[in-house]
Protein backbone atom coordinates (compact mmCIF):
# COMPACT_ATOMS: atom_id res chain seq x y z
CA UNK A 1 0.00 0.00 0.00
CA UNK A 2 2.65 2.59 1.11
CA UNK A 3 4.94 1.58 -1.98
CA UNK A 4 1.83 2.52 -3.80
CA UNK A 5 1.09 5.90 -2.30
CA UNK A 6 5.18 6.56 -3.17
CA UNK A 7 4.38 5.82 -6.89
CA UNK A 8 1.52 8.14 -7.21
CA UNK A 9 3.03 10.80 -5.14
CA UNK A 10 5.82 10.44 -7.74
CA UNK A 11 4.20 10.53 -11.09
CA UNK A 12 2.47 13.87 -9.44
CA UNK A 13 5.85 15.30 -8.52
CA UNK A 14 6.64 14.49 -11.91
CA UNK A 15 3.53 16.71 -13.43
CA UNK A 16 4.09 19.22 -11.22
CA UNK A 17 7.61 19.64 -12.09
CA UNK A 18 6.38 19.35 -16.43
CA UNK A 19 3.62 22.22 -15.14
CA UNK A 20 6.32 24.64 -13.68
CA UNK A 21 9.04 23.96 -16.51
CA UNK A 22 6.08 24.75 -18.63
CA UNK A 23 5.06 27.47 -16.37
CA UNK A 24 8.25 29.17 -16.89
CA UNK A 25 8.93 28.99 -20.31
CA UNK A 26 5.31 30.57 -20.62
CA UNK A 27 6.13 33.33 -17.95
CA UNK A 28 9.75 33.98 -19.53
CA UNK A 29 7.89 35.03 -22.96
CA UNK A 30 5.87 36.87 -21.15
CA UNK A 31 7.98 38.77 -19.61
CA UNK A 32 10.33 39.42 -22.94
CA UNK A 33 7.21 40.59 -24.88
CA UNK A 34 6.32 42.85 -21.82
CA UNK A 35 9.96 44.07 -21.43
CA UNK A 36 9.75 44.98 -25.12
CA UNK A 37 6.31 46.31 -24.89
CA UNK A 38 7.44 48.37 -22.47
CA UNK A 39 10.59 50.05 -23.76
CA UNK A 40 8.29 50.27 -26.80
CA UNK A 41 5.88 52.37 -25.03
CA UNK A 42 8.84 54.71 -23.70
CA UNK A 43 10.73 55.24 -27.05
CA UNK A 44 7.36 55.98 -28.48
CA UNK A 45 7.42 59.21 -26.29
CA UNK A 46 10.77 59.85 -27.38
CA UNK A 47 10.10 59.95 -31.28
CA UNK A 48 6.86 62.09 -30.49
CA UNK A 49 9.05 65.07 -28.99
CA UNK A 50 11.63 63.97 -31.47
CA UNK A 51 8.94 64.66 -34.48
CA UNK A 52 7.68 67.83 -32.55
CA UNK A 53 10.49 70.28 -32.24
CA UNK A 54 7.64 73.16 -31.15
CA UNK A 55 7.37 71.32 -27.97
CA UNK A 56 10.73 72.09 -27.13
CA UNK A 57 10.99 74.42 -24.41
CA UNK A 58 15.11 75.28 -24.44
CA UNK A 59 16.04 78.19 -23.68
CA UNK A 60 18.71 79.48 -26.00
CA UNK A 61 20.52 81.60 -22.78
CA UNK A 62 22.52 83.98 -24.06
CA UNK A 63 21.69 84.22 -27.38
CA UNK A 64 18.45 85.53 -26.14
CA UNK A 65 19.44 88.56 -23.89
CA UNK A 66 17.64 90.80 -25.46
CA UNK A 67 14.40 89.33 -25.53
CA UNK A 68 14.87 88.17 -22.20
CA UNK A 69 12.47 89.96 -19.55
CA UNK A 70 12.79 88.57 -15.75
CA UNK A 71 10.03 89.49 -13.46
CA UNK A 72 9.92 93.14 -11.98
CA UNK A 73 10.29 91.03 -8.35
CA UNK A 74 13.27 88.71 -9.56
CA UNK A 75 16.01 89.70 -6.76
CA UNK A 76 18.96 90.69 -8.54
CA UNK A 77 21.33 93.52 -6.62
CA UNK A 78 19.51 96.45 -4.24
CA UNK A 79 20.16 99.71 -5.96
CA UNK A 80 19.82 102.69 -4.47
CA UNK A 81 16.94 104.73 -7.08
CA UNK A 82 18.46 107.75 -8.02
CA UNK A 83 15.62 109.72 -10.11
CA UNK A 84 16.41 112.37 -12.88
CA UNK A 85 17.70 115.11 -10.90
CA UNK A 86 20.29 113.12 -9.67
CA UNK A 87 18.34 112.52 -6.08
CA UNK A 88 17.35 109.73 -3.86
CA UNK A 89 15.38 109.23 -0.79
CA UNK A 90 18.01 108.20 1.52
CA UNK A 91 17.97 109.54 5.18
CA UNK A 92 20.72 107.90 6.12
CA UNK A 93 18.65 106.16 9.26
CA UNK A 94 20.46 102.62 9.08
CA UNK A 95 17.49 100.26 8.90
CA UNK A 96 18.21 98.44 5.97
CA UNK A 97 21.90 98.09 7.61
CA UNK A 98 20.30 96.63 11.20
CA UNK A 99 18.17 94.51 9.12
CA UNK A 100 20.76 93.31 6.93
CA UNK A 101 21.81 89.48 8.37
CA UNK A 102 25.16 89.48 6.55
CA UNK A 103 26.32 92.90 7.24
CA UNK A 104 26.29 93.77 3.44
CA UNK A 105 25.20 97.65 4.11
CA UNK A 106 27.79 99.82 5.90
CA UNK A 107 25.79 103.58 5.53
CA UNK A 108 28.28 106.29 6.50
CA UNK A 109 26.68 109.28 7.46
CA UNK A 110 27.85 113.27 7.48
CA UNK A 111 26.11 116.71 8.13
CA UNK A 112 25.18 118.96 5.89
CA UNK A 113 24.82 122.36 6.41
CA UNK A 114 21.44 123.58 4.97
CA UNK A 115 21.71 127.49 3.91
CA UNK A 116 19.83 128.24 7.17
CA UNK A 117 22.93 126.94 9.19
CA UNK A 118 21.12 123.99 10.26
CA UNK A 119 22.86 120.65 11.10
CA UNK A 120 21.09 117.93 8.73
CA UNK A 121 22.39 114.50 8.63
CA UNK A 122 22.66 112.84 5.06
CA UNK A 123 24.77 109.79 3.77
CA UNK A 124 28.03 110.22 2.65
CA UNK A 125 28.54 106.73 1.33
CA UNK A 126 26.07 103.40 1.03
CA UNK A 127 28.19 101.70 0.53
CA UNK A 128 27.15 98.06 -0.79
CA UNK A 129 28.96 94.48 -0.68
CA UNK A 130 27.32 92.23 -3.26
CA UNK A 131 29.84 89.42 -2.70
CA UNK A 132 28.23 88.90 1.02
CA UNK A 133 24.43 89.55 -0.37
CA UNK A 134 22.24 86.69 -0.39
CA UNK A 135 19.24 88.55 -1.88
CA UNK A 136 17.25 88.20 1.20
CA UNK A 137 15.22 91.39 0.60
CA UNK A 138 14.68 92.40 4.18
CA UNK A 139 16.88 95.62 3.88
CA UNK A 140 14.18 96.25 1.43
CA UNK A 141 10.70 95.63 4.02
CA UNK A 142 12.88 98.11 6.26
CA UNK A 143 13.11 100.75 4.63
CA UNK A 144 11.12 103.60 5.65
CA UNK A 145 11.49 105.52 2.40
CA UNK A 146 11.43 103.44 -0.68
CA UNK A 147 15.20 104.77 -1.14
CA UNK A 148 16.33 101.09 -2.20
CA UNK A 149 15.12 98.30 -4.54
CA UNK A 150 15.81 95.08 -6.14
CA UNK A 151 17.52 95.58 -9.94
CA UNK A 152 16.91 92.70 -12.50
CA UNK A 153 20.30 92.10 -13.29
CA UNK A 154 21.75 88.68 -12.30
CA UNK A 155 25.39 88.55 -14.49
CA UNK A 156 27.77 89.25 -11.91
CA UNK A 157 30.41 87.69 -12.44
CA UNK A 158 33.81 89.92 -12.64
CA UNK A 159 37.79 88.61 -12.57
CA UNK A 160 38.08 90.56 -8.89
CA UNK A 161 36.76 90.44 -6.17
CA UNK A 162 37.17 93.88 -4.77
CA UNK A 163 34.90 94.77 -7.74
CA UNK A 164 31.52 93.95 -6.04
CA UNK A 165 32.36 95.76 -3.59
CA UNK A 166 29.86 99.50 -4.85
CA UNK A 167 28.96 102.95 -3.91
CA UNK A 168 25.63 102.97 -3.93
CA UNK A 169 24.68 106.77 -4.33
CA UNK A 170 26.05 108.41 -7.38
CA UNK A 171 28.37 111.23 -7.60
CA UNK A 172 27.01 114.50 -6.64
CA UNK A 173 23.52 112.84 -5.66
CA UNK A 174 21.40 114.34 -3.13
CA UNK A 175 18.16 113.44 -1.01
CA UNK A 176 15.53 114.57 -2.77
CA UNK A 177 12.86 117.22 -1.11
CA UNK A 178 10.76 116.48 1.44
CA UNK A 179 11.31 112.94 2.86
CA UNK A 180 11.83 112.45 5.75
CA UNK B 1 47.38 38.48 8.94
CA UNK B 2 48.39 41.97 8.09
CA UNK B 3 45.86 44.15 6.91
CA UNK B 4 46.61 45.82 3.54
CA UNK B 5 45.27 48.95 2.34
CA UNK B 6 42.07 49.20 1.64
CA UNK B 7 41.15 45.42 2.72
CA UNK B 8 39.48 44.48 6.13
CA UNK B 9 40.71 41.28 8.04
CA UNK B 10 38.08 39.10 6.08
CA UNK B 11 39.80 40.09 2.63
CA UNK B 12 36.72 42.36 1.95
CA UNK B 13 37.63 45.44 -0.12
CA UNK B 14 36.70 49.12 1.30
CA UNK B 15 35.80 51.25 -1.45
CA UNK B 16 34.96 55.01 -1.01
CA UNK B 17 31.62 56.47 -3.33
CA UNK B 18 32.10 60.26 -3.28
CA UNK B 19 32.50 62.33 -1.72
CA UNK B 20 32.62 64.04 -6.08
CA UNK B 21 30.63 61.94 -6.92
CA UNK B 22 27.15 62.45 -9.09
CA UNK B 23 25.28 59.88 -7.62
CA UNK B 24 25.48 61.06 -4.37
CA UNK B 25 23.60 64.42 -5.65
CA UNK B 26 26.12 66.66 -3.17
CA UNK B 27 29.10 66.18 -1.31
CA UNK B 28 28.32 62.55 0.57
CA UNK B 29 30.86 60.14 1.03
CA UNK B 30 30.25 56.90 1.92
CA UNK B 31 32.59 54.44 2.89
CA UNK B 32 31.47 51.33 1.70
CA UNK B 33 32.39 47.40 2.28
CA UNK B 34 32.14 45.06 -0.48
CA UNK B 35 32.42 41.31 -0.60
CA UNK B 36 32.20 40.53 -4.01
CA UNK B 37 29.46 42.40 -5.07
CA UNK B 38 27.51 42.11 -2.26
CA UNK B 39 27.39 45.23 0.39
CA UNK B 40 28.27 44.11 3.74
CA UNK B 41 28.30 47.90 5.15
CA UNK B 42 27.80 51.08 3.88
CA UNK B 43 29.72 54.33 5.94
CA UNK B 44 28.27 57.63 5.47
CA UNK B 45 31.27 60.11 6.13
CA UNK B 46 29.61 63.83 6.90
CA UNK B 47 30.84 67.33 7.16
CA UNK B 48 31.88 68.64 3.96
CA UNK B 49 29.43 70.90 3.56
CA UNK B 50 29.12 71.91 6.90
CA UNK B 51 28.18 75.76 7.64
CA UNK B 52 27.22 75.69 11.21
CA UNK B 53 24.11 76.55 10.24
CA UNK B 54 22.35 76.34 13.81
CA UNK B 55 25.31 78.15 15.55
CA UNK B 56 24.97 81.15 12.79
CA UNK B 57 21.68 81.21 13.74
CA UNK B 58 22.12 81.81 17.34
CA UNK B 59 23.75 85.89 16.43
CA UNK B 60 20.66 86.49 13.90
CA UNK B 61 17.45 88.11 14.97
CA UNK B 62 14.04 86.24 14.80
CA UNK B 63 13.25 87.95 11.32
CA UNK B 64 16.84 87.35 9.80
CA UNK B 65 17.23 83.53 10.84
CA UNK B 66 14.28 82.44 8.22
CA UNK B 67 16.73 82.87 4.76
CA UNK B 68 19.37 80.79 6.23
CA UNK B 69 16.86 77.54 6.10
CA UNK B 70 16.67 78.13 2.49
CA UNK B 71 20.22 76.66 2.02
CA UNK B 72 19.36 73.75 4.35
CA UNK B 73 16.96 71.90 2.42
CA UNK B 74 17.06 73.70 -0.99
CA UNK B 75 14.65 71.93 -2.84
CA UNK B 76 11.63 72.57 0.06
CA UNK B 77 13.23 75.50 1.31
CA UNK B 78 9.59 77.11 1.19
CA UNK B 79 8.65 74.91 3.57
CA UNK B 80 11.53 75.35 5.70
CA UNK B 81 10.88 78.94 6.15
CA UNK B 82 7.43 77.80 6.37
CA UNK B 83 8.05 76.02 9.85
CA UNK B 84 10.42 78.77 10.66
CA UNK B 85 7.28 81.62 10.84
CA UNK B 86 5.29 79.16 12.52
CA UNK B 87 7.42 78.20 15.78
CA UNK B 88 8.38 82.56 15.95
CA UNK B 89 3.98 83.03 15.65
CA UNK B 90 3.89 80.05 18.01
CA UNK B 91 5.73 81.94 20.55
CA UNK B 92 4.56 85.44 19.73
CA UNK B 93 0.98 84.05 19.64
CA UNK B 94 0.63 86.51 16.13
CA UNK B 95 -2.37 85.58 14.61
CA UNK B 96 -1.47 85.26 10.48
CA UNK B 97 -4.52 86.35 8.16
CA UNK B 98 -6.55 83.76 6.30
CA UNK B 99 -4.99 84.90 2.84
CA UNK B 100 -1.58 84.66 3.83
CA UNK B 101 -1.89 81.07 5.39
CA UNK B 102 -3.58 80.27 1.96
CA UNK B 103 -0.83 81.28 0.13
CA UNK B 104 1.50 79.58 2.50
CA UNK B 105 -0.48 76.36 1.52
CA UNK B 106 -0.10 77.08 -2.00
CA UNK B 107 3.58 77.50 -2.25
CA UNK B 108 4.25 74.76 0.19
CA UNK B 109 2.33 72.42 -2.16
CA UNK B 110 4.11 73.98 -5.37
CA UNK B 111 7.43 73.39 -3.83
CA UNK B 112 6.11 70.06 -2.89
CA UNK B 113 5.64 68.52 -6.53
CA UNK B 114 8.32 70.96 -8.00
CA UNK B 115 10.71 68.34 -5.32
CA UNK B 116 9.24 65.23 -5.96
CA UNK B 117 9.69 66.04 -9.69
CA UNK B 118 13.30 66.76 -9.26
CA UNK B 119 13.62 63.59 -7.30
CA UNK B 120 11.93 61.66 -10.43
CA UNK B 121 14.16 63.17 -13.27
CA UNK B 122 17.31 62.43 -11.23
CA UNK B 123 15.92 58.63 -9.68
CA UNK B 124 15.35 57.87 -13.01
CA UNK B 125 19.08 59.18 -14.39
CA UNK B 126 20.58 57.47 -11.14
CA UNK B 127 19.13 54.15 -12.82
CA UNK B 128 20.54 55.53 -16.33
CA UNK B 129 18.02 57.29 -18.08
CA UNK B 130 18.52 60.78 -18.92
CA UNK B 131 15.38 61.65 -20.56
CA UNK B 132 13.23 61.66 -17.61
CA UNK B 133 15.44 64.53 -16.11
CA UNK B 134 14.41 66.28 -18.86
CA UNK B 135 10.69 65.98 -18.58
CA UNK B 136 10.59 66.41 -15.20
CA UNK B 137 12.76 70.05 -15.86
CA UNK B 138 9.66 71.14 -18.40
CA UNK B 139 6.80 71.14 -15.31
CA UNK B 140 9.50 71.88 -12.67
CA UNK B 141 10.13 75.14 -14.92
CA UNK B 142 6.63 76.29 -14.45
CA UNK B 143 6.43 76.37 -10.52
CA UNK B 144 9.90 78.12 -11.04
CA UNK B 145 8.82 80.92 -12.82
CA UNK B 146 5.58 81.35 -10.37
CA UNK B 147 8.16 81.21 -7.43
CA UNK B 148 10.24 83.67 -9.54
CA UNK B 149 7.16 85.88 -10.41
CA UNK B 150 5.40 85.96 -6.91
CA UNK B 151 8.73 85.46 -4.57
CA UNK B 152 11.48 86.97 -6.41
CA UNK B 153 13.38 83.77 -6.71
CA UNK B 154 13.68 80.27 -7.98
CA UNK B 155 14.88 78.37 -5.03
CA UNK B 156 15.88 80.19 -1.87
CA UNK B 157 12.61 82.25 -2.00
CA UNK B 158 12.68 83.76 1.57
CA UNK B 159 8.88 84.79 1.26
CA UNK B 160 7.10 83.77 4.73
CA UNK B 161 7.91 86.27 7.69
CA UNK B 162 6.39 86.07 10.99
CA UNK B 163 3.39 87.27 10.63
CA UNK B 164 2.11 86.59 6.74
CA UNK B 165 4.62 87.25 3.47
CA UNK B 166 6.71 89.63 2.38
CA UNK B 167 4.89 91.06 -0.04
CA UNK B 168 1.41 90.47 -1.63
CA UNK B 169 0.80 87.86 -4.54
CA UNK B 170 1.62 88.77 -7.91
CA UNK B 171 -1.31 89.60 -9.69
CA UNK B 172 -0.81 86.49 -12.35
CA UNK B 173 -0.58 84.01 -9.56
CA UNK B 174 -3.69 82.44 -9.96
CA UNK B 175 -4.07 81.93 -13.61
CA UNK B 176 0.24 81.20 -13.77
CA UNK B 177 -0.80 78.38 -11.19
CA UNK B 178 -3.76 77.14 -13.19
CA UNK B 179 -2.22 77.15 -16.16
CA UNK B 180 0.43 74.19 -14.63
CA UNK B 181 -2.22 72.03 -13.30
CA UNK B 182 -3.34 72.12 -17.26
CA UNK B 183 0.12 71.19 -17.80
CA UNK B 184 0.52 69.12 -15.27
CA UNK B 185 -2.49 67.12 -15.82
CA UNK B 186 -1.67 66.60 -19.39
CA UNK B 187 2.01 65.84 -18.98
CA UNK B 188 1.73 62.99 -15.76
CA UNK B 189 1.09 59.99 -18.13
CA UNK B 190 4.47 60.81 -19.23
CA UNK B 191 5.69 59.94 -16.51
CA UNK B 192 4.53 56.50 -15.82
CA UNK B 193 5.02 55.63 -20.11
CA UNK B 194 8.65 56.18 -19.82
CA UNK B 195 9.68 55.92 -16.29
CA UNK B 196 7.09 54.03 -13.96
CA UNK B 197 5.74 51.22 -16.56
CA UNK B 198 9.37 50.00 -17.88
CA UNK B 199 10.19 46.55 -16.98
CA UNK B 200 13.68 47.29 -16.44
CA UNK B 201 13.06 50.12 -14.45
CA UNK B 202 10.37 47.97 -12.21
CA UNK B 203 12.79 44.86 -11.67
CA UNK B 204 15.62 46.97 -10.23
CA UNK B 205 13.03 48.60 -7.92
CA UNK B 206 10.87 45.85 -6.78
CA UNK B 207 11.99 43.74 -4.09
CA UNK B 208 15.15 46.00 -3.82
CA UNK B 209 16.12 48.26 -0.23
CA UNK B 210 13.65 46.42 2.08
CA UNK B 211 12.86 48.71 4.68
CA UNK B 212 10.47 47.11 7.41
CA UNK B 213 7.66 49.39 9.46
CA UNK B 214 9.66 48.78 12.51
CA UNK B 215 13.31 49.28 11.15
CA UNK B 216 11.59 52.28 9.52
CA UNK B 217 10.53 53.63 13.26
CA UNK B 218 13.50 52.57 14.61
CA UNK B 219 15.75 54.67 12.51
CA UNK B 220 13.31 57.82 12.56
CA UNK B 221 12.45 57.57 9.02
CA UNK B 222 9.73 59.96 8.11
CA UNK B 223 8.14 61.27 5.09
CA UNK B 224 7.67 59.27 1.64
CA UNK B 225 10.35 56.75 2.69
CA UNK B 226 8.16 55.84 5.78
CA UNK B 227 4.86 55.98 4.12
CA UNK B 228 6.47 53.39 1.39
CA UNK B 229 6.49 51.00 4.78
CA UNK B 230 2.96 51.80 5.60
CA UNK B 231 3.23 53.57 8.33
CA UNK B 232 1.21 56.66 8.84
CA UNK B 233 3.37 59.69 9.45
CA UNK B 234 2.29 62.52 7.71
CA UNK B 235 2.59 65.75 9.69
CA UNK B 236 -0.69 67.55 7.51
CA UNK B 237 -2.70 65.11 8.59
CA UNK B 238 -1.02 64.14 12.15
CA UNK B 239 -0.48 67.71 13.39
CA UNK B 240 -1.93 69.68 11.39
CA UNK B 241 -0.79 73.51 11.07
CA UNK B 242 -2.34 76.08 9.09
CA UNK B 243 -5.86 75.34 7.57
CA UNK B 244 -4.30 71.56 6.44
CA UNK B 245 -7.18 69.92 8.56
CA UNK B 246 -9.83 71.99 7.06
CA UNK B 247 -8.48 70.28 3.10
CA UNK B 248 -9.20 67.04 1.60
CA UNK B 249 -6.27 64.79 1.00
CA UNK B 250 -5.44 61.18 1.58
CA UNK B 251 -2.24 60.34 3.34
CA UNK B 252 -0.41 58.02 0.65
CA UNK B 253 0.17 54.79 1.74
CA UNK B 254 2.26 51.44 0.25
CA UNK B 255 2.63 48.66 1.67
CA UNK B 256 5.76 46.70 -0.21
CA UNK B 257 8.23 48.46 1.68
CA UNK B 258 10.79 48.34 -1.10
CA UNK B 259 12.04 51.07 -3.49
CA UNK B 260 9.65 50.66 -5.48
CA UNK B 261 6.76 51.61 -3.08
CA UNK B 262 8.94 54.59 -1.99
CA UNK B 263 8.76 55.34 -5.83
CA UNK B 264 5.18 55.22 -6.11
CA UNK B 265 4.04 57.02 -2.76
CA UNK B 266 6.01 60.38 -4.23
CA UNK B 267 4.51 60.15 -7.86
CA UNK B 268 0.92 59.22 -5.78
CA UNK B 269 1.20 62.55 -3.41
CA UNK B 270 2.16 64.58 -6.34
CA UNK B 271 -1.20 64.15 -7.19
CA UNK B 272 -2.50 64.66 -3.96
CA UNK B 273 -0.57 68.20 -3.76
CA UNK B 274 -2.28 69.09 -7.08
CA UNK B 275 -5.48 68.36 -5.36
CA UNK B 276 -4.91 70.76 -2.39
CA UNK B 277 -3.91 73.44 -4.78
CA UNK B 278 -6.71 73.35 -7.05
CA UNK B 279 -8.83 73.83 -3.45
CA UNK B 280 -7.58 76.43 -2.61
CA UNK B 281 -6.04 78.69 -5.95
CA UNK B 282 -9.60 79.98 -6.32
CA UNK B 283 -10.26 80.79 -2.63
CA UNK B 284 -7.76 82.90 -1.80
CA UNK B 285 -9.12 84.99 0.82
CA UNK B 286 -9.37 88.87 0.53
CA UNK B 287 -7.45 90.80 3.66
CA UNK B 288 -4.01 91.45 5.28
CA UNK B 289 -1.36 89.25 3.89
CA UNK B 290 0.52 90.60 6.90
CA UNK B 291 -0.58 90.92 10.13
CA UNK B 292 1.53 93.78 11.70
CA UNK B 293 4.09 92.88 14.31
CA UNK B 294 6.54 94.60 16.50
CA UNK B 295 9.48 95.86 14.37
CA UNK B 296 12.01 93.96 17.11
CA UNK B 297 10.56 90.48 17.75
CA UNK B 298 11.37 89.47 21.13
CA UNK B 299 10.83 85.84 22.29
CA UNK B 300 9.46 85.19 25.61
CA UNK B 301 11.41 82.93 27.92
CA UNK B 302 11.00 79.11 26.94
CA UNK B 303 10.84 76.59 24.67
CA UNK B 304 9.29 76.25 21.33
CA UNK B 305 8.97 73.62 18.84
CA UNK B 306 7.42 73.30 15.45
CA UNK B 307 6.98 70.42 12.58
CA UNK B 308 6.45 70.62 9.15
CA UNK B 309 5.91 67.94 6.55
CA UNK B 310 8.71 68.80 4.00
CA UNK B 311 8.88 66.87 0.63
CA UNK B 312 11.62 64.76 2.75
CA UNK B 313 9.77 63.96 6.28
CA UNK B 314 9.30 65.62 9.37
CA UNK B 315 11.50 68.96 9.26
CA UNK B 316 11.22 70.40 13.17
CA UNK B 317 12.55 73.74 14.28
CA UNK B 318 13.40 74.16 18.38
CA UNK B 319 13.98 77.24 19.59
CA UNK B 320 15.28 78.11 23.14
CA UNK B 321 14.78 81.55 23.95
CA UNK B 322 15.84 83.40 26.70
CA UNK B 323 14.04 86.63 26.34
CA UNK B 324 16.41 87.72 24.35
CA UNK B 325 16.40 89.13 20.10
CA UNK B 326 17.92 86.54 19.17
CA UNK B 327 17.39 83.12 20.12
CA UNK B 328 19.96 80.93 23.14
CA UNK B 329 19.74 78.20 20.99
CA UNK B 330 18.44 76.84 18.05
CA UNK B 331 17.97 72.85 16.64
CA UNK B 332 16.49 71.85 13.41
CA UNK B 333 15.39 68.13 12.85
CA UNK B 334 16.62 67.78 9.63
CA UNK B 335 14.52 65.06 8.02
CA UNK B 336 17.44 64.10 5.55
CA UNK B 337 19.95 62.78 8.97
CA UNK B 338 17.41 60.09 9.92
CA UNK B 339 16.67 58.91 6.49
CA UNK B 340 20.14 58.40 5.93
CA UNK B 341 21.38 56.53 8.88
CA UNK B 342 18.80 54.05 7.36
CA UNK B 343 20.52 52.94 4.50
CA UNK B 344 22.99 50.95 6.06
CA UNK B 345 20.41 48.69 7.10
CA UNK B 346 18.57 48.35 3.50
CA UNK B 347 21.67 48.26 1.58
CA UNK B 348 23.11 45.40 3.09
CA UNK B 349 23.06 42.07 1.53
CA UNK B 350 22.04 43.92 -1.81
CA UNK B 351 24.82 44.37 -4.90
CA UNK B 352 26.75 47.49 -5.65
CA UNK B 353 24.80 48.49 -8.38
CA UNK B 354 21.38 48.48 -6.24
CA UNK B 355 23.05 50.87 -3.70
CA UNK B 356 22.61 53.83 -6.08
CA UNK B 357 18.62 53.20 -6.48
CA UNK B 358 18.43 52.49 -2.92
CA UNK B 359 19.74 55.51 -2.06
CA UNK B 360 17.64 57.69 -4.66
CA UNK B 361 14.59 56.47 -3.44
CA UNK B 362 15.50 58.04 0.07
CA UNK B 363 15.50 61.74 -1.66
CA UNK B 364 18.35 62.98 0.36
CA UNK B 365 19.54 66.35 0.10
CA UNK B 366 22.67 66.76 1.59
CA UNK B 367 23.17 70.71 2.76
CA UNK B 368 20.47 68.96 4.62
CA UNK B 369 21.66 66.15 5.81
CA UNK B 370 25.25 68.50 6.73
CA UNK B 371 23.55 72.01 7.65
S1 LIG C 1 19.13 91.59 0.31
FE1 LIG C 1 19.50 90.75 2.35
S2 LIG C 1 21.66 90.25 2.39
FE2 LIG C 1 21.34 91.64 0.65
S3 LIG C 1 21.74 93.67 1.47
FE3 LIG C 1 19.55 93.32 1.67
S4 LIG C 1 19.29 92.49 3.73
FE4 LIG C 1 21.45 92.31 3.22
S1 LIG D 1 18.20 103.04 2.29
FE1 LIG D 1 16.34 103.33 3.49
S2 LIG D 1 16.70 102.13 5.35
FE2 LIG D 1 18.68 102.37 4.37
S3 LIG D 1 19.56 104.18 5.35
FE3 LIG D 1 18.52 104.88 3.49
S4 LIG D 1 16.47 105.45 4.16
FE4 LIG D 1 17.36 104.23 5.80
Amino acid sequence: MQEFKKEVSFVEKNKIAIKKKNMFIVNYIKDVFNGVKSLVVGLRRTMYYFSHHKEIITEQYPDNRDTLVLPDRFKGEVILVHDENNEHACTGCTACELACPNATIKIITKFDISPEGKKKKAIDKFVYHLELCTMCNLCIVACPTDAIKMAQTFEHSVYNRAELTKVLNKQGSKIREGVE
Amino acid sequence: MVEEIGRTADGDIIINVGPQHPATHGVLHLVITINGETIKKVEPHLGYIHRSIEKMCESLTYRQFIYVTSRMDYLSSHINNHACALCVEKALQIEVSSRAQVVRILLDELTRIASHELWWGAMAMDLGAFTPFFHAFRERETINDIMEETCGARLTMNYIVPGGIMQDIHPNFQKRIKDFIKLYKSKISEYDELVTGNIIFQNRMKGVGYLSAEDAISFGVTGPAARGSNISCDVRKIYPYEIYDQLEFVEVLETGCDSFARYMVRIREMNQSIRIIEQLVDNIPEGDFQTKTKAVLKLPKGEFYQRVETARGEFGVYIVSEGGTTPYRIKFRSPGFSNLSALDHMARGSKLGDLVAIMGTLDLVIPDIDR
